[in-house]
């Protein structure tokens, strides 16, 4: 957090100063490090073996926070009896089909509960390859941004002892009880006695007087199992009662400003703004209507707010396309665009490989040098018809078609690139205004300090005039398919530069009542947008950030001159509320867990929740109410149900539904790994999305042939000095100067195993390609044993790229990686691989291609190699075992 | 014009002894610089640089740690350390207990980074070898013996500045009156006025200032001598040095000197408290050899490690001395030369 977030850091720093104890767990011993009061360096990819620990050390210890999960979480409600967990099948759990790596989740449910958004869409696909079905059934798991998925009753079957063996508890007990601390040493290559100080602190730490939160980046999601990293981060929090209460919770930090508004408002394929799904074509899911398409976003007979959806929806499409949305056409449903299956980044790339793909944007985004398999993007965009980049600087994504490393390899010419690039400079932030989303979910105005130099401009500016353009074109068309370009309500206010008020923007986001007395009203909560077409709203849960027509975004209000909760800085969504969930910092029948914990609470005397927070709770309902069995939406929750987004109002230790790649996290080994999964015979998450292509090599893992040839464990990460891909900083002499070139982190005795010299220069090597970087010795870096054998890591930061244009450039980290994907979100595996690394500089030009190519033909690499989902069963080993006494 | 002006010993009132008078006078300002705190995000050096305009000062990667600025000159006028020790920081526990690990390459890697900064540095006016730490070397890491483990590390960040020395030689020796006392008993150079004669170069005691090099019509202020203002022009304008305000620890800490002191003394006591016996203060003594700095620090270790002199004296502390027993020498002289015609009569 030190390295990437030092700023924010800056809480971390002043909590400790009040006797907070800071634990950090690295690979290695970073900025972070150097001011906690432990680290724990463990093996890349291991996490879930050591959260599972975690969570082992909880129930064996009786150290949960009862009262907390007997009320609030599924921890007893009963499973179906044809559950079965990966200590039944090796490694799976039940549903699985191994011929198309997916599941059948129907299993996985509450007794007498049918599953809808899994079990409706999911229909396994027969036959080879990747059939649009399961193509779609594997994007569902991304429309889960803001809430658990459906289910098709709000009152399942509980057993409030926890003793039934089917319970959510029990299961949960029996899962992680092979996650012992010396499985941990084993899998981790955390010592026992380290990995119990953090349990003992941990659980100290948490309960009614005291809280402790769970602090990851986004590294955290780079991984095949990346959803299940902070699925397991997510029952320790609610095992321990760290939820919904301050200074708990699991806190996101994420790689760039506003990235949580970037999904808020998403910039992805398969959300609409507020986490509603975008509509879909195919697969078993036809969303043809709005109906169809509402039934799909919640069951009618849930509990809690999604069962709202049509009014979000609705007003979303009346912001969208504004009179010309009435009832009688749907609210022009249907001029939304549907998706047929997976479109994230790493298949539209190969959709380029096959020029299916005619032209890309690119803002602020540099996926030449940030994203996996660098080598993949670049050959993907030299296959495009054009390519719009927009950023501060001549980016490597810009102008790979002169400079590129496969330009030097000869794989790329530029007189044959035929994609046509336009470069428009960008205005940076202070250079417009607009609003910032944090991990807090928190908005903050940033107003324009100086109009943009030159040709710079806002994405604002940008986008508007696309848009009047493309009307300008299409005027007077009469073919229905440009109605939606030509219905868009597309009316801003300019100023004197032509750039659109953003501040308008964000009203037209808040939402505004269309009709009757209040017509033209801002709305003051999402609460009020209905789905008759009286209300606009331009993404539901910021509907209240223009309340009153103030920008309350752009409050500033110092914390001195505020409680400690500063409600009147910035403003936070949903209703300006600062901790979700905060239901939960009560007791079940409505008082506070302990008097210095108090953050919400019913108010006895005046019959309603009140508190130092906006309550997260229909405000007048009492602690002791309890619905009539089966009533839907918000009033189905019982006056004890906190979490009010889930489907049966509880926070989910054991996940029922919504995940594709299993119900409760299980230890699987990265994608690539010199080491074999100590837990399951199953090697790596069975589930993953592997692309078996002669342009995506992977290496081989564990005991197969040939692993030995790439026998380290790599990771990347970011220093404090640069910006992700550099496009921000690269190009800057002050940043550049501070760490002026790629290097690589190993520990002393790698260095001496491997003949590394400081500053001296190394290869790292994959299956995929190989990159040179300056050697840095270093302490913090440190070996591993992991099941009986050292395991070296190494250290790469992944800021540096191969180009003309920037004042340093270097080999790209992210080079050495293939693609793999997580199957929940389609993200991908790029903090762990493994590798070799070889003292001196790589080879150059074809030398390089035929390197890499020889290094494959020695581990006996092809495109099956590391691709196999289901791991076959292993012969028994062959031991010879010493008595000890 | 004042009387002559103090050249060492405490002094409480630097500003006050240059000159300054009546509503003019403000309290000394300076920074006091908790190096236990810093996370060594570098803020301070961007900030610095962002307000003052001060130039690049080359892309050289030292291996020094994460530390690639080297030292202190004429274009760094912040510089953060960064110091890897096989060493324990308080209860802090750094994870090696009971790893597969072999013996510390920590004095492999300071001693490589003085070597890279001994190096072509010294043609970007950034001559470190005068504030080398010279530690001892090693052979290639883990060559010595792979059996030995280390279990102790601890990795110190530490904000280095221009002292703004209640005597400061710097402005002792400038014959042009480029260097002054400021109100605020900070030590400025006037770039106009500077005429780049370098005598305050070898004047300071900690390898400060510097005067820049590199292409003068590429880069301004070439040849002329420079180093931190405590941001003057911030500080008249009542708002905190470009540093202080970036640094988001506050490990560096901006105010009056004489608060500072308290404060430092106060911090101390705490980490003294917390099991950190080492941690110690720096630049806060009035008796001192530079009679107290502008900028002090809390260190968690000798002062050396961090490339900082032990026991800093103002050059030109001896000058009083110096020009009377030169002064005597001359008048020994000319007594003797008064002999000579006296005798040769």
């Amino acid at each position: 957090m030190a390295e990437c977030h030092p700023v924010g850091f800056q809480w971390v720093m002043e909590a400790k100063a009040r006797g907070a104890k800071v634990i950090h767990v690295d690979p290695r011993f970073t900025r972070t490090s150097a001011v906690a009061d432990m680290h724990v360096p463990l093996r890349a990819g291991s996490d879930i073996a050591f959260l599972g620990g975690i969570v082992n050390y909880i129930l064996n210890t009786d150290k949960y926070f009862r009262e907390y999960v007997v009320n609030y979480t599924n921890g007893p409600t009963i499973l179906r009896e044809d559950f079965q967990d990966t200590d039944d099948l090796d490694g799976v759990f039940s549903g699985y089909d191994a011929e198309t790596g997916t599941y059948d989740t129907e299993s996985w449910g509450y007794d007498g509960v049918a599953d809808l958004a899994a079990a409706g869409s999911r229909k396994p696909a027969h036959g080879g390859g990747e059939s649009e079905q399961s193509q779609e059934s594997r994007a569902a798991g991304h429309e889960f941004g803001g809430h658990g998925a459906a289910i098709d009753n709000a009152h399942p079957r509980r057993d409030d002892s926890m003793q039934d063996p089917r319970c959510v508890f029990q299961v949960l007990k029996r899962h992680y009880a092979r996650y012992t601390p010396e499985m941990v040493q084993e899998v981790c290559g955390v010592p026992a006695a380290q990995f119990l100080e953090v349990c003992e602190a941990v659980t100290a730490n948490s309960g009614r007087e005291r809280t402790t939160c769970w602090v990851y980046s986004v590294g955290w999601t780079h991984h095949s199992v990346g959803v299940q990293y902070i699925r397991g981060s997510a029952i320790i929090q609610l095992l321990l009662g760290n939820m919904g209460r301050p200074g708990g919770g699991i806190l996101a930090l994420r790689g760039h400003a506003s990235i949580q508004g970037s999904t808020d408002i998403p910039t992805l394929f398969n959300l609409l703004p507020g986490y509603l799904p975008m509509p879909s074509v195919g697969g078993g899911a036809d969303h043809n209507t709005l109906d169809d398409y509402i039934e799909t976003v919640a069951s009618k007979t849930q509990k809690g707010f999604w069962t709202e959806a049509r009014s979000y929806m609705v007003s979303l499409l009346k912001s969208y396309f504004g009179e010309a949305a009435t009832p009688e056409n749907d609210f022009a449903f249907d001029y939304l665009p549907r998706i047929s299956g997976d479109h994230g980044t790493y298949r539209t790339v190969m959709d380029m490989l096959e020029d299916k793909i005619d032209g890309y944007f690119l803002l602020g985004q540099n996926p030449a040098v940030g994203s996996a398999h660098g080598r993949m993007q670049r050959l993907g965009m030299a296959h495009l018809k054009w390519l719009v980049v927009r950023d501060l600087n001549m980016i490597e994504s810009a102008t790979f078609w002169k400079d590129s490393p496969e330009i030097a390899t000869g794989e790329l010419t530029t007189t044959d690139i035929a994609t046509e690039v336009f470069f428009f400079p960008a205005a940076s932030h202070v250079e417009k205004s607009g609003t910032f989303t944090q991990t807090q979910r928190m908005l903050q105005w940033h107003h324009k300090a100086v109009e943009p130099p030159g040709d710079c401009r806002s994405e604002l500016q940008f986008f508007h005039q696309i848009g009047l353009k493309m009307k300008e074109r299409l005027a007077g068309s009469t073919d229905p398919r440009d109605r939606p370009i030509l219905d868009l309500t597309w009316d801003y206010t300019v100023d004197e530069h032509g750039d659109p008020s953003a501040e308008e923007v964000l009203l037209e986001i808040n939402g505004v009542h269309l009709t009757g007395e209040k017509a033209g009203q801002p709305l003051t909560l999402f609460t009020e947008m209905k789905a008759d077409g009286s209300t606009s709203g331009g993404c539901w849960i910021y509907s209240g950030v223009f309340k009153d027509g103030v920008n309350q975004s752009a409050r500033r209000k110092p914390g001195q001159e505020q409680s400690w909760v500063a409600p009147e800085w910035g403003w936070a969504w949903p209703a300006n509320r600062r901790t979700l969930y905060n239901r939960a910092s009560a007791d079940p029948q409505g008082r506070p867990w302990s008097e210095r914990k108090a953050y919400v609470w019913w108010d006895e005397e005046q019959q309603k929740w009140t508190g130092h927070d906006v309550p997260d709770f229909p405000v007048d309902k009492a602690p002791s109410y309890r619905p009539e069995e089966g009533t839907p939406g918000p009033a189905g929750l019982a006056g004890d149900d906190p979490f009010i987004m889930q489907a049966d109002g509880k926070g989910w230790l054991y996940a029922p539904a919504g995940l594709l790649d299993g119900p409760m996290p299980a230890h699987y080994e990265p994608h690539e790994s010199p080491v074999s999964n100590a837990f399951y015979r199953q090697q790596a998450n069975p589930t993953r999305e592997v692309y078996k292509r002669k342009d995506n090599y992977s290496n081989p893992s564990a005991d197969e042939p040939g692993a030995d040839i790439y026998p380290f464990v790599f990771t990347t990460y970011r220093l404090t000095e640069h910006h992700t891909a550099g496009g921000m900083s690269r190009w800057l002499p002050y940043l550049s100067e501070l760490q002026p070139e790629f290097f690589c982190e190993v520990s002393p005795e790698l260095a001496r195993e491997r003949g590394l010299e400081h500053l001296g220069w190394a290869t790292i090597v994959t299956s995929r390609t190989a990159i040179e970087a300056r050697v840095l010795v270093t302490d913090r870096m440190s070996p591993l044993r992991i099941g009986g054998k050292t395991i070296h890591q190494v250290g790469l930061p992944y800021h540096w790229g191969v180009g003309g244009d920037a004042l340093t450039s270097g080999d790209s980290a992210n080079d050495l990686f293939g693609v793999t994907l997580d199957p929940n979100v389609h993200i991908q595996e790029s903090k762990v691989a493994s590798c070799d690394i070889q003292p001196g500089r790589r080879p150059t030009g074809p030398d390089l291609l035929r390197y890499v190519a020889e290094y494959r033909s020695r581990a006996g690499v092809t495109v099956e190699t590391g691709n196999q989902l289901r791991t076959s069963a292993r012969p028994e080993p062959v031991t010879t075992i010493a008595e000890e006494n | 014009m004042v009387g002559s002006t103090s050249l060492s010993g405490p002094l409480p009132d630097p500003a006050g002894d240059a000159g300054w008078s009546g509503a003019a006078t403000q309290p000394r300002k300076g920074f006091f610089t908790d190096t236990s705190v810093c996370i060594g995000c570098k803020a301070c050096e961007v900030a610095c640089k962002e307000w003052n305009a001060v130039p690049e000062d080359g892309l050289n990667l030292l291996g020094s740690s994460y530390d690639n600025t080297g030292a202190l000159g004429a274009s760094t006028w912040r510089h953060v350390a960064f110091i890897e020790q096989p060493r324990q920081l308080g209860h802090q526990d750094p994870g090696l207990a009971g790893l597969p690990v072999g013996p510390s390459f920590s004095d492999t890697a300071n001693a490589a980074g003085d070597v890279a900064l001994s190096g072509d540095r010294s043609q970007l006016g950034t001559d470190t070898t005068k504030v080398s730490l010279g530690t001892p070397t090693v052979g290639l890491p883990g060559a010595s013996d792979p059996g030995q483990a280390r279990t102790d590390f601890r990795w110190l960040m530490s904000s280095d500045v221009c002292k703004h020395c209640t005597h400061a030689a710097c402005l002792d020796v400038c014959p042009t009156g480029s260097l002054f006392r400021t109100e605020f008993g900070t030590v400025v150079v006037q770039d106009e006025i500077c005429n780049g004669c370098g005598y305050c170069v070898p004047a300071c005691p900690y390898g400060v200032i510097d005067r820049r090099v590199g292409d003068k019509h590429a880069t301004k202020n070439v040849g002329i001598a420079q180093k931190c203002t405590l941001c003057y022009d911030r500080l008249g304008a009542g708002m905190t040095p470009a540093c202080a305000q970036a640094c988001p620890t506050q490990s560096i800490q901006f105010g009056d000197v004489e608060e500072l002191r308290e404060r430092a003394a106060t911090r101390l006591a705490t980490l003294q408290g917390n099991g950190i016996p080492e941690a110690r203060l720096y630049g806060h003594d009035p008796d001192d050899g530079v009679g107290g700095a502008g900028a002090m620090f809390l260190l968690l270790d000798e002062p050396e490690v961090y490339g900082l002199p032990p026991d800093p004296v103002v050059t030109t502390q001896d000058l009083p001395d110096m020009w009377k027993k030169a002064a005597m020498a001359a008048l020994t002289l000319l007594a003797g030369a008064a002999a000579v015609f006296a005798g040769g009569r």
